[in-house]
């Protein structure tokens, strides 16, 4: 069976074969691991995104699939070749990095041909294919100009372009959108993405933007502290987080700690609640409880709703799209998002300081995390 | 390709360093010619501060440091202030006659300045040659390496900060004195050390403008380096190093503390 | 509240602050200019003194006379060697220092020399090639018969390279400092090997640096009368020589003037060219 992954809403298919393999990478500076024993697949044609916060070990892997570092343990294998020790100029795969590296004494066009001129390649041919990446990134008639008399979104395509010309089986991009403003940043990932499913090359994309990462690819690893937390698909990392770090990290999580009294009932300092059924817990186990802010829901009146306890809006945040709500009870504090829609229904109704409402977990929004409380800090 | 470049480097290190180390293990040899080392002796060093004529030397070498310093970098630092925060006619015509001294060759800014005395003394008879002409030519080159090193400075100032002590009621003076030059001091005292270290070994521009009665240390080894090689002068020059090298490294050490 | 800076108020500032220094500018750097002008145009008195006519004739003995072009030929000659050579030394040596672990020290071993007066410096090349000297010691050593090391064109060579390499060294550190290495590796992740990589990516950042330096050196190389005096003696005659001749011996001021009026535009020459390269903040970074 073909692997189906989705992005978005839309299904895509994507090749059988891997276009980088690493096997058990591990990479010390000092006696610090900066990455410790790391291994995945990529396939041929994905979107794949490596995120975590700095420091994580994810721009350290990147450098060395593209060759500039050389692991301590293990093998990378592009292609199905193992490029261990292939130094960067002989790999077939580019980088787009994160300051752009644009040489700032040649032109757009010198920067662009830079690649196909270390293969001799005919003069008449890198025209041509110069032509059709500055197409690509919609800047034809910029041969001429400088590099450091562009905007950084410029700059950022024309990077872009000079490494997609070179036709590279792998595109890596380390923080390519970092330097950019919120509104161009957005712009470009919708570009980013489309160019990708053009041109059917495999995207390694290194971020600590959650948002971006959700939004763009295919699959997600997770980073914490030099290993992988969490390597799949992008709404299996939102909706089902497996640890507390990847549950804190991707997007806002309220954690509740939580002890087994049976298979699918825990008692928490809110009260007994019931899980989904696909859970099975041992009585006695000591798990974390994860729902998003999104996924709680709020009423005036009690509800007939399993897991039902009652608490007092503390604080209101107003951000227009949205009302956050910070809840209290029993002196645990929760968050609670609710879209700020004008419909007045049950679950979507608008509150104020101080009223008490009655909150409801739906069971299937319940995530369990187990492995206790440790670690419940992304930022520890 | 790592290993070629180090034996590069520590081969210029020892180009570097070779004749220095040649002169102070020769201030300390007791032969009178030649590089035969015959024996250690301290016997130069007591010569050399038997001279009294070395004194004066060294007091007027350090006259001239001194004086010169402070006034180009008053001088300096004030017409830094006025470049950066005033515009004015010929403003780029003084930008670049600031220019001269430094790119100038020594040659021609002494023979310059020699001509420049020589016309007034024409005229007014005044003044001669002396300590006082050698400070006046010291200072005319300084006061441009002063200038730019505080300016440098000056122009990574943030303006808003003058701005804001004027919006708390400061006056131009009080904003100058509370604000600016605080902040700017360490380009001066940079601009400083570098006139003081300039003065000290200029001997080109004291050469044409010194008079009878003027000598500074660099000129005394050069009218005895004219006269032959003397150990007296390889043990003046190795207290000379001695006391750079211990400036430069209390200067690091220093500059280091405050970072 | 205070009433913002009248005119009046900040002309008076202005020359507070602008007014002593250009005055001093324009006394003592402007004005000897325009007289060692106006005397490079006069005669020279029976006593040597500056006396009327006014005319270009010491301009034109100095370019009509082949003694002086040859003099003015080895001064380019010999600074441009020099600096060749310097260079040579300086470029690797600032790029050992930047990637050293130790670089604060390796630099201060670059600074001492800097530092240390600059008569020093020449004359520790004297005891080196003077007859009984370090050199010939060597040489006597294995028996051969002693050279005639000073004066000689080699001693002024070996002087120049020595006194003015720590003037190189230091603002290509600057620049190597500076480098940006991602680009290097960029240029390694489009496909350009070692030697390509640095030459392509990284020897262009340092072109500034490197006209930076050459100017730092070239100008006093060309300009020092000291080291041909002393390590050149008779031997070696750069226009230094000529103009310290002129107002010292020779007692010819309008002639040394006009030779210093030669030297000081080639200088002005350069510069602007330099001017024209990099623009004006080039020739901040001089100092």
């Amino acid at each position: 069976m073909e692997p189906t992954l989705f992005r978005g809403r839309r299904e895509r298919k994507l090749g059988q074969n891997l276009a980088v393999r690493l096997e058990g990478i591990t990479k010390r500076f000092g006696d610090q691991k900066a990455v410790d024993n790391v291994s995945l697949d990529i396939r041929d044609g994905e979107f794949f995104s490596l995120l975590g916060p700095s420091g994580c070990g994810k721009t350290t892997l990147l450098r060395m699939i593209a060759g500039f570092d050389t692991p301590d343990e293990g093998r990378v294998i592009i292609g199905g070749k193992d490029m261990t020790e292939v130094p960067p100029y002989l790999r077939p795969v580019n980088t787009v990095f994160q300051n752009y590296a644009l040489f700032p004494h040649m032109t757009v066009e010198q920067n662009i041909a830079f690649g196909l001129r270390m293969k001799k390649m005919p003069r008449d041919e890198i025209a041509r294919r110069v032509q059709w990446a500055l197409e690509l990134i919609n800047l034809p008639g910029y041969e001429k100009r400088r590099t450091d008399q562009m905007s950084g979104g410029q700059r950022q395509r024309i990077a872009l372009a000079r490494a997609l010309v070179n036709e590279p089986e792998v595109l890596l991009l380390d923080e390519p959108l970092s330097a950019l403003d919120l509104k161009l940043r957005q712009e470009l990932r919708v570009d980013l993405m489309n160019l990708q499913e053009r041109l059917g090359i495999t995207f390694i994309f290194v971020t600590h933007d959650q948002e971006e990462a959700l939004v763009m690819s295919d699959r997600i690893a997770v980073m914490n502290k030099g290993r992988i937390e969490q390597l799949g698909p992008t709404e299996e990392i939102y909706e089902l987080p497996k640890t507390a770090f990847v549950a804190k990290f991707i997007g806002d999580s309220n954690l509740i700690p939580a002890q087994a009294l049976e298979p699918r009932k825990v008692r928490t300092a809110l009260g007994e609640f019931v899980l989904d059924e696909e859970d099975a817990l041992t009585p006695g186990q000591e798990v974390l409880l994860s729902i998003r802010p999104e996924k709680i829901r709020l009423f005036r009146d009690k509800p007939n709703l399993p897991n039902v306890f009652r608490a007092r809006i503390d604080d209101i945040i107003y951000t227009g799209s949205e009302n956050q709500y910070v809840l209290l009870a029993d002196g645990q504090r929760l968050m609670c998002e609710t879209l700020n829609q004008d419909i007045q229904e049950p679950g979507h109704e608008e509150f104020t300081y101080d009223e008490e409402v009655w909150v409801a977990l739906t069971p299937e929004k319940l995530v369990v995390i187990e492995g206790g409380v440790e670690g419940s800090n992304p930022y520890a | 390709m790592k290993r070629l470049l180090s034996i590069h480097a520590w081969l210029v290190f020892a180009f570097l360093y070779l004749p220095i180390a040649v002169i102070v293990a020769l201030s300390f040899n007791q032969s009178r010619f030649g590089v035969r080392f015959t024996g250690f002796t301290f016997d130069w060093y007591v010569r050399l501060f038997s001279n009294e004529r070395i004194l004066e030397y060294l007091t007027n070498t350090l006259i001239v440091a001194v004086v010169s310093t402070v006034v180009s970098t008053v001088l300096g630092t004030l017409l830094a202030v006025g470049l950066v925060r005033h515009r004015f006619r010929w403003q780029n015509a003084l930008r670049y006659l600031l220019y001269v001294p430094v790119v100038v060759p020594d040659v021609v800014m002494g023979i310059s300045l020699l001509l420049l005395f020589d016309v007034v003394r024409d005229a007014i008879g005044w003044p001669r040659l002396s300590l006082f002409t050698i400070i006046l030519a010291h200072i005319s080159f300084q006061i441009a390496y002063v200038t730019l090193v505080v300016r440098a400075r000056l122009m990574l100032l943030d303006p808003s900060l003058e701005e804001a002590a004027k919006d708390l009621g400061a006056t131009p003076w009080l904003t100058f004195r509370e604000v600016t030059l605080p902040l700017i001091m360490p380009g001066v005292v940079s601009g400083a050390l570098l006139a003081f270290s300039l003065s000290l070994d200029d001997f080109v521009v004291t050469f044409f403008t010194a008079g009878p009665g003027s000598t500074t240390l660099p000129l005394y080894i050069y009218s005895s380096v004219k006269l032959g090689v003397s150990p007296e002068i390889h043990a003046l020059s190795t207290l000379m190093v001695g006391i750079t090298i211990l400036v430069l490294l209390l200067g690091t050490l220093f500059w280091r503390k405050r970072a | 509240m205070r009433e913002a800076a009248t005119p009046w108020e900040r002309l008076r500032q202005m020359l507070i602050t602008v007014g002593p220094g250009a005055l001093w500018l324009g006394l003592f750097v402007l004005i000897p200019t325009l007289i060692m002008l106006v005397a490079s145009l006069m005669s020279r008195g029976s006593l040597g003194q500056l006396v009327p006519p006014f005319g270009l004739h010491n301009y034109l003995r100095f370019f009509s006379d082949p003694l002086f072009l040859e003099i003015i030929g080895r001064s380019l000659w010999i600074g441009l060697w020099s600096t060749v050579f310097i260079m040579l030394l300086g470029y690797p040596l600032a790029f050992y220092i930047a990637q050293s672990r130790h670089k604060e020290v390796l630099l201060l071993l670059v600074v001492i020399p800097f530092f240390t007066n600059f008569l020093i410096r020449v004359y520790a090349w004297i005891v080196i090639f003077q007859k009984e000297g370090l050199l010939n010691g060597l040489i006597t050593a294995f028996g051969l018969p002693p050279a005639e090391l000073l004066p000689s064109t080699l001693a002024v060579y070996v002087a120049t390279v020595y006194t003015y390499l720590p003037f190189f060294v230091l603002p290509l550190y600057a620049a190597v400092e500076r480098i940006d290495w991602s680009q290097l590796e960029a240029a390694y992740d489009l496909g350009a090997r070692p030697i390509r990589a640095f030459w392509e990516a990284i020897f262009p950042q340092t072109v500034p640096g490197l006209f930076e330096g050459f100017l730092l050196v070239f100008i006093p190389a060309v300009g020092t009368f000291v080291i041909a005096d002393l390590l050149g003696g008779g031997k070696v005659t750069l226009i230094g020589n000529l103009i310290q001749l002129q107002f010292g011996s020779a007692q010819n001021w309008a002639f040394g003037s006009a030779a210093s009026m030669v030297l000081m535009a080639m200088v002005l020459l350069g510069l602007w060219l330099y001017a024209r390269t990099q623009g004006e903040k080039g020739l901040d970074k001089l100092v």
